[in-house]
């Protein structure tokens, strides 16, 4: 399962090489041209079977967020900031991978024995956590992970039984479900698949790919957001495991395409595929940039749920990932300029 | 004998206080080809007998590091989720995203569980997360879930031991595995030297519940002199007070009501006439560890508190030096070596002093 080898790859934003070298000995063999473009942006393309064929765009991004060296203190320890929206509240007492050597670091905070009642409600701020990768000293400190040094979370992929466990669901679910389409057979369309850059600080790679594709219609691909474990008020809960592939309407970045919405859920209906839509208006994806690029780009985004998003821990369901699979593979195989009129 | 793989073993392997069936496992593997006789305590600790070479009666020293961990436990099923509370000091503010597995009627991974940011009002992102917003999640369908789980099931938290830079470590349960690891290093030396004393090592259960191996052990061994392991404060980011000990600056020796003085003299004496680097630990009072338990056992055991500093304490990266526990382990060799028979009248109490 390519998700394993994608999950453990490291690539926090800017920092997306790794994940990109996977997935480009992934798809190589599979599609007809791939090339990289100045961002870092891995776009492939696979032609089509008709005469005059479409431009199809689905993309999913390749990084994920993480922590960024800013300064060393003199006792060899690293002052680090979020890359990307990093939830504090996690980030005590994890077990970090710091710089392109993988070295070990731990995050640890004052212990529960000598905190005060009410310090125990406060989270601390990223800017107030430091990584402990055993230097003594500064020097040394400078030496193994310079300023710059990006760190993620060492979160091994782990089966569950019919889910899994892992980092960076969000979005290297999205990055297997292409690599798989990739694989497959022709579509009519050319289809370009863009595994992009720099989604966590703001959907910078998708914008420009799109730019570059130019394509007639697009597809996000992602890891989003189930909140589905119990709460006490009845909230909605985003989407749920197990519940199908998750089909946006709308959401911070964009209104979905209709016209796409549609071909997703009929072909789900048709097919006995379970599917689910998204709750309205949480979250945002490269869809949000892919659908302004030049006149307008008609887009929609299919995930996969998955919860505990952006924490170093996530779980997805794997019979949702073949299901997202299929539901792009059958929609795509119905999609014509028809679909679009 | 190498550190840090023992560290690694000590620190991976499960044994919440009250179930400490596999770490124990695991001691008496390490202790069995250093010791004479071994048992099981009444409450779980694991007794450790190594004969001295005078002539009996011997006197008996007790060294008392605790192997218990501190985990968590199923309260209640809730959907497919768990819910949880915590057995002994565990920090609800560590536990998130955190790697865990469920002792149901099989072993069950899961992971910590609570609602991603991105859903949550602004307000509650800077505010902890509070018990009753904690699951654990295994990933299975809510059938097998009620299958597999019961109220009452452990939780063991999972983490893969760090070697970070300098000989320095990182991982779950090296408060008090360090100090297993320490007693094992100085049973070793032990086996190569002739010593006076009756040796009683003890992997002491339930010390993060209330000191509970410590105190049935120790009315069994009925020592004379009891030397208790722990971990202690280091410096660390976040915390400024006094009482903090340099990493790698050598193991604390603790000084108070708890300690005998004497004794304390001794363990220093040892430590400067070896070379052994050591600090020492100011405790005003009650020491919260086995050492409290072993001084008050039968007529009163003259007792000292050995300990090494440990960053993070009770977080799933507690983080010391290498040579602080190999430090530790080459004091309680050389004290005990080091120890005649005639050690006893030396300490007692003369009246008048």
């Amino acid at each position: 399962m390519i998700l394993k080898e994608l999950s453990e790859a490291h690539g926090v934003s800017g920092n997306e090489g790794d994940v990109r070298s996977i997935v480009l000995d992934a798809v190589r063999d599979h599609v007809d041209g791939v090339r990289i473009d100045a961002l870092g942006n891995l776009l492939t393309v696979k032609h089509g079977t008709d005469q005059d064929p479409m431009r199809v765009m689905l993309a999913a991004h390749m990084d994920e967020i993480g922590l960024m060296v800013v300064d060393h203190d003199d006792k060899g320890l690293l002052k680090v900031r979020a890359v990307g929206g990093i939830d504090a509240r996690l980030l005590p007492g994890v077990r970090l991978a710091v710089g392109p050597d993988r070295i070990p670091g731990v995050i640890g905070i004052k212990p529960i024995h000598l905190v005060e009642s009410d310090e125990m409600g406060k989270v601390t701020k990223v800017e107030k956590l430091m990584v402990d990768i055993g230097a003594k000293g500064k020097e040394e400190a400078q030496e193994l992970a310079p300023l710059g040094t990006y760190a993620t979370f060492a979160t091994p992929y782990r089966e569950l039984g019919p889910t899994v466990t892992g980092k960076a669901f969000d979005d290297r679910a999205g990055c297997a479900v292409l690599v798989e389409l990739l694989r497959g057979d022709r579509f009519s369309f050319d289809l370009h698949g863009v595994f992009t850059v720099q989604e966590e600080v703001g959907l910078r790679g998708a914008r420009v790919a799109a730019f570059a594709v130019d394509p007639d219609c697009a597809f996000a691909l992602e890891g989003t957001i189930a909140d589905d474990i119990p709460k006490e008020k009845d909230e909605s809960p985003t989407t749920e495991l197990g519940k199908g592939p998750a089909i946006t309407v709308m959401d911070r970045s964009f209104i979905a395409d209709r016209r796409l919405v549609r071909l997703l859920t009929g072909t789900a209906e048709e097919l006995d595929i379970p599917y689910q839509i998204k709750q309205p208006g949480l979250g945002g994806t490269d869809a949000g940039v892919i659908h302004l690029a030049r006149e307008g780009v008609p887009s929609a985004t299919v995930a996969v749920p998955s919860r505990y998003i952006h924490s170093p821990a996530a779980l997805l369901s794997l019979e949702d990932f073949d299901h997202t699979v299929r539901l792009m593979r059958e929609s795509l195989s119905r999609l014509t300029r028809e679909t679009l009129k | 004998m190498e550190a840090i793989p023992l560290l690694k073993q000590l620190s991976e392997a499960e044994g919440i206080a009250g179930f400490e069936g596999p770490v124990r496992n695991l001691v008496r593997e390490m202790w069995q080809p250093y010791v004479d006789e071994m048992h099981d305590g009444a409450l779980g600790s694991l007794i450790a007998l190594k004969k001295g070479a005078g002539p009996e009666p011997r006197p008996k020293a007790m060294l008392a590091a605790h192997m218990d961990e501190i985990g968590l436990m199923v309260t209640d099923l809730e959907d497919s989720f768990l819910r949880i509370t915590r057995v002994g000091g565990t920090d609800r503010r560590v536990l998130l995203g955190l790697e865990v597995v469920v002792h149901g009627r099989r072993e069950l991974p899961g992971v910590v569980a609570t609602r991603p940011p991105h859903v949550l009002p602004k307000e509650e992102r800077k505010k902890t997360v509070p018990w009753d917003k904690i699951f654990v999640d295994v990933g299975l369908p809510r059938e097998d879930v009620e299958d597999l789980v019961s109220i009452g099931d452990l939780i063991s938290i999972r983490r893969e031991f760090s070697e970070l830079k300098n000989r320095r470590v990182a991982g779950k349960a090296l408060d008090d595995r360090a100090c297993v690891a320490a007693i094992t290093l100085a049973l070793e030396r032990l086996s190569r030297i002739e010593h006076a004393w009756d040796v009683l090592a003890v992997a002491t259960a339930q010390e993060e519940t209330g000191l509970k191996g410590a105190l049935a052990s120790a009315y069994g061994v009925a020592p004379d002199l009891a030397v208790a392991l722990d971990v202690t404060f280091a410096e660390q980011p976040g915390v400024n007070d006094y009482g903090l000990f340099p990493l790698g600056g050598g193991p604390a020796i603790g000084l108070g009501p708890n300690f005998h003085p004497k004794l304390v003299e001794r363990l220093k004496k040892v430590a400067k006439d070896r070379e052994i680097p050591y600090q020492m630990d100011p405790i005003p009072g009650r020491s919260g560890t086995d050492a409290w338990a072993m001084q008050v056992t039968r007529e009163g055991v003259p007792t000292a508190l050995v300990s090494i500093p440990v960053r993070y304490m009770h977080q799933p990266v507690e983080t010391l030096a290498a040579e602080d526990v190999e430090r530790a382990g080459r004091l309680l060799a050389a004290f005990i070596g080091d120890s005649e028979a005639s050690l006893l009248n030396e300490i007692a109490w003369e009246v008048g002093d």
